[in-house]
């Protein structure tokens, strides 16, 4: 028991803080507020911006398209089998993510992708000249919702057990509409567990640095992969500004966990 | 009133959903059979020079290793002490679970800035090789795999009982540990381990920010002048975190729970 709470601090912990404090020295070892003070201008404040607008949106995306689905494998006359095939393949997709997905949509949507030359030689429509690239801001949130909206499946799919046959007969006994019964039994069952599942995804893709760096390298600027780019050693040596980096990224996901817990707390009430 | 079709909507969304999923690992193999000189399909080329490519194999040796030793540590961590907190601490429980969130709040990219400033210094036997370094920073990552997956597995055994029956035997602490409760919590205990097999050899972020030549560093590498070989060893880790997810399915035989997501993206 005392090894592990030595290990979490030695590891966890101590580095942890050590960001916190490093945020807020100076090169010269005093203490300082200005690596801190630049976040909130540019460059950084615009790759906060962009960091937090692709989160926005894939995790937006893959809460709903990942509910649709899930909705659609689990309801009733949907074969159980294709749910099980659904939730084991969600749980393959879900964990396949950073580098090796990079490269796949590369191969697929990159400038000779399959997919790219089959649309340009067959379908006489190339996309790369009509505005689209993967090496940019949709590429990698096309990538991201590769693993997102497996993680909404997994996440919602207990959620959606938990809706109970019974209530929509109840509701359509007392002469309920489909639409009634989603506006007051469906979706206030749903909510918590959708805005619980929202911040985890939001989460989930304002930390990733494999899939972007492998897709666009260092050019997209997020903070995750200014982050890196310092530690790459090709630019000017200033750890107390990576650090101020990482403890904004830190302040963001303190402030998603901290809506997290509780959220956590109210969906578990109607689970089985 | 009991639906017998699947509803039409159901099958679209499906159908979306197998597109997009599909569609990037078909278009990853046709890739990766491409010839590297008529930039056609289909030849094994790629596979064939991966396979003779001691790099490869040297990087993915030392991830499977990595991988072994990260959840050798974990157990010995993690067993024992969620061990006691079930017997004699219960309210130290939720302390463990808030715990098991940190890493949530400081995610790979952040934890290994703190590490990489932290340990500078530090002894070169540690910091500059990867069976230190790297595992030390890959057991914190799978702590919350780990954790949630054994908290669940010490919950559905009654260690109270088993403890006092094998202690009330004569058995020693340690005989009651690894005899006992152990057996008892194989399943979670390997469902843990999967976990952490799949995070560690897919894990790149550290890895790269350390400068240590993983198996998706390597992947990474390869890329940079041969693309066919890249999707050819991206296919391979698409086929290890499968293996990964189906020996978890068959060791908890369709007791799975669902928040088995462990990837480091």
């Amino acid at each position: 028991m005392l090894p592990f709470f030595a290990y979490a601090l030695a590891f966890l912990f101590i580095p942890a803080g050590e960001i916190i404090v490093g945020a807020f020295k100076s090169t010269h070892g005093g203490a300082t507020a200005e690596h801190v003070r630049q976040l909130w201008h540019k460059p950084f404040l615009d790759q906060y911006w962009l960091s937090i607008k692709i989160s926005l949106i894939t995790a937006g995306g893959g809460c709903l398209l990942g509910l649709a689905i899930a909705y659609a494998a689990i309801r009733e006359g949907t074969p159980r089998f294709l749910r099980t095939i659904l939730t084991t393949f969600s749980g393959v997709a879900a964990n396949f993510a950073g580098i090796p997905l990079a490269f796949a949509f590369v191969a697929t949507l990159g400038t000779i992708g399959i997919v790219t030359t089959f649309m340009r030689d067959h379908l006489g429509f190339d996309p790369y000249e009509h505005g689209f690239t993967l090496f940019g801001e949709r590429g990698v949130e096309l990538a991201y919702l590769y693993f997102q909206i497996p993680l909404m499946i997994l996440v919602i799919a207990p959620a959606i057990d938990g809706l109970r046959r019974e209530w929509r007969e109840a509701a359509s006994n007392l002469g309920a509409s489909a639409w009634q019964y989603w506006r007051y039994v469906g979706i206030p069952v749903l909510l918590p567990s959708f805005l619980g599942a929202f911040i985890l995804l939001f989460g989930n893709s304002f930390s990733a640095y494999a899939t972007a760096y492998g897709i666009a390298a260092n050019g997209i600027s997020i903070i995750p992969i200014t982050i890196g780019f310092y530690y790459s050693g090709n630019v000017v040596n200033d750890p107390h500004l990576a650090q101020a980096l990482a403890f904004g990224m830190f302040v963001v996901l303190a402030v998603m966990m901290i809506l997290y817990i509780p959220l956590q707390r109210r969906s578990a009430r109607w689970m089985r | 009133m009991r639906r017998r079709w699947i509803a039409p909507s159901a099958i679209v969304w499906l159908l979306v959903a197998a597109a997009f999923f599909l569609i990037p690992l078909l278009a990853t193999l046709l890739f990766s059979l491409r010839s590297i000189q008529t930039n056609k399909c289909c030849t094994g080329a790629a596979y064939s020079l991966i396979v003779h490519d001691h790099q490869f194999w040297h990087t993915i040796r030392l991830s499977f290793l990595l991988s072994l030793e990260t959840i050798g540590i974990s157990l010995l961590l993690f067993v024992p002490t969620v061990y006691w907190v079930h017997l004699k601490m219960p309210r130290l429980r939720p302390v463990l679970g808030f715990m098991a969130l940190i890493p949530f709040v400081v995610p790979p990219i952040i934890l290994v800035v703190g590490l990489l400033n932290l340990y500078k210094g530090s002894p070169a036997w540690f910091y500059d090789k990867p069976y230190g370094f790297l595992a030390t920073a890959y057991v914190i990552l799978a702590f919350p795999y780990m954790y949630f997956a054994l908290d669940a597995g010490f919950r559905s055994i009654d260690v109270h009982t088993l403890t006092e029956a094998s202690q009330g035997l004569g058995a020693s602490w340690r005989t009651t540990l690894t005899r006992v409760i152990l057996p008892n919590i194989r399943v979670a205990a390997l469902g843990g381990s999967f976990l952490t097999l799949a995070i560690v050899m897919g894990e790149f972020t550290i890895a790269s920010l350390s400068t240590f030549k993983t198996f998706p560093t390597y992947i990474q590498f390869v890329n940079e002048t041969q693309p066919y070989e890249a999707a050819a060893l991206s296919l391979l880790s698409f086929g290890i975190v499968w293996a990964a997810m189906l020996a978890l399915l068959f060791v908890g035989r369709g007791r799975v729970r669902p928040a088995q997501v462990a990837a480091t993206r």
